[in-house]
C-alpha cells in the first residue's frame, strides 16, 4: 500500500484491492458457513460454555405457600430460582404464624433490611428468609415499611429472630414492636446514626474517639460524663 | 472495706461479672456479662460488636470481584468457604455455571480448610477445657494444609484463591501428589486425636451431659452446622442444596443423639473422616479442562435479589446480594454468619450450669467474631 500513496491515479492497484476484497469476502463467507456446519455437528456444549444468560424475573403467584396466604400477598415474584412475596407490613405477624403453624417453615434462616432512600412505597425493605425441615422449601418474605414506620418482632415465632432483629435496629434504625430487648449490638449504645442507611457515609462520623479530646460530640462514643466521676 | 458494715462469711448475693473481652477462652473478643450465684450462672448476656468493620458497608463501595478479598476477613480460619459462598452466589445472580475442573478443585479446597477450621476448633476447645496436648497434633497438621495452600495461591490465611466464574490459577505441579500423600496420612493423625479425647475420662467429665440443646429450641434459635447436627437433625446444605459438584460425591451426615457437647465433638471428629472420603473422590474424578467460564470482563449484574449459601465448618453461611440493574457494585451485600446465629443459643445453654462449663459450650460452638461482628 505504501508504493500505491505516490501514483494514485493509476488504475492497476485499485482494481487489485477490489479483487483481493472481493476474495477475501468470499473466504470470510466460505469459513463462516463451514463454522456454521461445524457447530451444528458438534454435540452439544456444556452448560458452562455458553454465554451466562442471567436468571430472569417471572411471576409466582402460584406458588403452593404463596397462594395459601390469598390476600396477604402483594405481590410474589421468583428470580434465580427463588420466590419472593411482597407481603403488607402490617399484617407480618399473622403471615408468618401462618406460615409456621399451617406451613411448617419451623425455620428462620436470615432477616435483613434493605435501604431504598429514594422511593415511593416506603424507605425500607424487611427481608425474611423461611426454611422448612421437611422437604427443603425456602421462601423469602419482603415487607416495605416507611421511615417512620414500626413493624412487629417476629422474635415470639423464631427465636433466632432476636438478634437479627436487633442487628437490623442497630444498622437500619428500623424500630421493631414488642421486642424483648432492642438495643444496638453490633455499634455501642449512644452512637449516632445507623450505619448501613444509604446517607450514612462510608469513611464514618466523628464518634469522639480521638485521643483525649476536651468535648465528646454529642451522640458520640461510649459517653463519659464529669458527673459521678469526681474531678 | 475496714469500717464497712459486717459482711457473713459467704456472700449470697448475686454476683455481676464481665467476662472478656480480652480473655483467652472467648476465642476472640468476645464479652459475657454474667450474673453467678456462686459457681452457677443465672444469667449470661453475650456483648459483642468489639470487631465490627463495617465490612458490608465496604461491600456496597466496591465491585464485585473487588469483594472477594475482604470476605476472607470475615471467619479468618476458613477463607476458602468465605470465598466460595461469595462466588457461587454471584454466579447465581450473572447465570454463569463454571467448568467441572474449577468445581472440583473448589471442593478440595473447601474440604482441605474443614479440616483445617476443624482442627482449630478442636485444639482450642481441648486447651480450653484443659487438655494441652491435642493443641501440638492439630496444629502440626494444620501446618501441612497451610502449606498446601501457600504452594497453591501463596497465602495461608486469607486465601482470596476462588473468582466468579471459576479459579485464578491452575494446580502447580506435583501438589495433587502432596494433597493425596496428605489424605492419606490423616486418617491416622484423627486416630491419634481419639486415642488421646474419645474415651479420656476427664474429657468425658467435661463434656457429657453440658450444654444441651434440644432439637426444637436448635431449630428455633436458627442453629446450623455440627451444633445442629449434635442435636440429631440431619441437615447438611451441601446434600440439600448440593453446590459447585457437591451431587456428584458421597458422604455421609453425621449426627448426634444426646444433644451434648461431647456429641458435638463427636459429629465433628467424624465430619473430618468424611471430608477425607469427599477429598478422596475429589482428586480420583478431577477432570480435565479450563478453570475459568466464559464471564465477562465487567461484570454487569441483573436487577434482583439472590441468596447462596454454603456449608462453612460452623454452619450455613450465606450471603444475601441485592442488585441493580446493570450496576457493578453490589446494593447491599448481607452476610449470614453461622457464628452470629449460633452464638445466639448461649444463654439459653449456659443458663444454670458451672461456670467451667461455660468454657466448653464457647468451645463447641465454634464461634469466630470476625465473622460475627463483620
Amino acid at each position: 500500500m505504501s508504493d500505491d500513496k505516490p501514483t494514485p491515479n493509476t488504475d492497476e492497484p485499485v482494481v487489485d484491492v477490489e479483487a483481493e476484497k472481493a476474495a477475501k469476502i468470499a473466504a470470510a463467507k466460505a469459513k463462516a458457513a463451514a463454522a456454521k456446519k461445524a457447530a451444528e455437528d458438534a454435540p452439544p456444549k456444556d452448560p458452562w460454555e455458553e454465554k451466562p444468560i442471567p436468571p430472569a424475573h417471572s411471576d409466582a403467584m402460584d406458588d403452593e405457600d404463596v397462594a395459601a396466604l390469598e390476600d396477604l400477598v402483594v405481590s410474589a415474584d421468583l428470580f434465580a430460582g427463588t420466590v419472593t412475596a411482597t407481603v403488607e407490613a402490617e399484617k407480618i405477624l399473622d403471615v408468618c404464624r401462618f406460615l409456621k403453624d399451617e406451613r411448617g417453615y419451623d425455620f428462620l434462616v436470615d432477616q435483613t433490611a434493605v435501604d431504598w432512600p429514594e422511593r415511593e412505597e416506603g424507605r425500607f425493605d424487611i427481608i425474611y428468609w423461611l426454611h422448612r425441615h421437611s422437604d427443603s422449601k425456602r421462601l423469602r418474605l419482603r415487607a416495605i415499611i416507611g421511615e417512620q414506620q414500626t413493624i412487629e418482632s417476629v422474635e415470639s415465632i423464631w427465636g433466632a429472630a432476636n438478634w437479627m432483629e436487633r442487628e437490623i435496629y442497630d444498622l437500619f434504625g428500623v424500630i421493631f414492636g414488642n421486642h424483648p430487648g432492642l438495643e444496638r449490638i453490633l455499634t455501642w449504645e449512644g452512637f449516632n446514626g445507623h450505619p448501613l442507611r444509604k446517607d450514612f457515609p462510608v469513611e464514618g462520623i466523628d464518634t469522639g474517639a480521638a485521643i483525649y479530646p476536651d468535648v465528646y460530640p454529642p451522640g458520640g462514643g461510649p459517653i463519659v460524663t464529669d458527673e459521678g466521676e469526681g474531678a | 472495706m475496714m469500717n464497712g458494715p459486717e459482711r457473713p462469711l459467704f456472700d449470697v448475693e448475686e454476683m455481676e461479672i464481665s467476662f472478656g473481652p480480652q480473655h483467652p477462652a472467648t476465642h476472640g473478643v468476645l464479652r459475657l456479662q454474667m450474673k453467678l450465684d456462686g459457681e452457677r450462672i443465672v444469667e449470661a448476656k453475650p456483648i459483642i460488636g468489639y470487631l465490627h468493620r463495617g465490612t458490608e458497608k465496604l461491600f456496597e463501595t466496591m465491585t464485585f470481584p473487588a469483594c472477594i478479598p475482604h470476605t476472607d476477613r470475615l471467619d479468618y480460619v476458613n477463607a476458602a468457604h468465605n470465598n466460595q459462598g461469595f462466588c457461587i452466589t454471584m454466579e447465581k445472580l450473572l447465570g454463569i455455571s463454571i467448568p467441572p475442573r474449577a468445581a472440583y478443585i473448589r471442593m478440595i479446597l473447601a474440604e482441605l480448610q474443614r479440616l483445617a477450621s476443624h482442627l482449630v476448633w478442636l485444639a482450642t476447645h481441648a486447651v480450653d477445657i484443659g487438655a494441652i496436648t491435642p493443641f501440638f497434633y492439630t496444629f502440626r497438621e494444620r501446618d501441612e494444609i497451610l502449606d498446601l495452600f501457600e504452594e497453591y495461591c501463596g497465602a495461608r490465611l486469607t486465601l482470596n484463591t476462588m473468582k466468579i466464574g471459576g479459579l485464578p490459577f491452575e494446580l502447580p505441579d506435583g501438589w495433587l501428589d502432596r494433597c493425596a500423600k496428605f489424605v492419606d496420612a490423616f486418617p491416622s493423625h484423627i486416630d491419634e486425636y481419639e486415642t488421646l479425647l474419645t474415651t479420656n475420662r476427664i474429657w468425658k467429665k467435661r463434656t457429657v451431659g453440658v450444654g444441651i440443646i434440644s432439637p426444637e429450641d436448635a431449630i428455633n434459635m436458627g442453629l446450623t452446622g455440627p451444633p445442629l447436627r449434635g442435636s440429631g437433625v440431619e441437615w447438611d446444605i451441601r446434600k440439600v442444596f448440593p453446590y459447585d459438584r457437591y451431587d456428584e460425591v458421597e458422604f455421609d451426615v453425621p449426627t448426634g443423639t444426646n444433644c451434648d457437647t461431647y456429641d458435638r465433638y463427636l459429629v465433628r471428629i467424624e465430619e473430618m473422616h468424611q471430608s477425607i472420603r469427599i477429598l478422596r473422590q475429589c482428586l480420583e474424578k478431577l477432570p480435565e479442562g479450563p478453570i475459568m467460564a466464559k464471564a465477562p470482563k465487567v461484570l454487569r449484574s441483573p436487577e434482583g435479589m439472590v441468596y447462596g449459601s454454603v456449608e462453612s465448618p460452623k454452619g450455613e453461611l450465606g450471603y444475601f446480594i441485592v442488585a441493580t440493574e446493570k450496576g457493578t457494585t453490589p446494593y447491599r451485600c448481607r452476610v449470614r454468619p453461622p457464628s452470629f446465629v449460633n452464638l445466639q443459643a448461649l444463654p439459653q445453654m449456659v443458663k444454670g450450669s458451672l461456670v467451667a462449663d461455660m468454657m466448653a459450650v464457647i468451645g463447641t460452638l465454634d464461634i469466630v467474631l470476625g465473622e460475627i461482628d463483620r
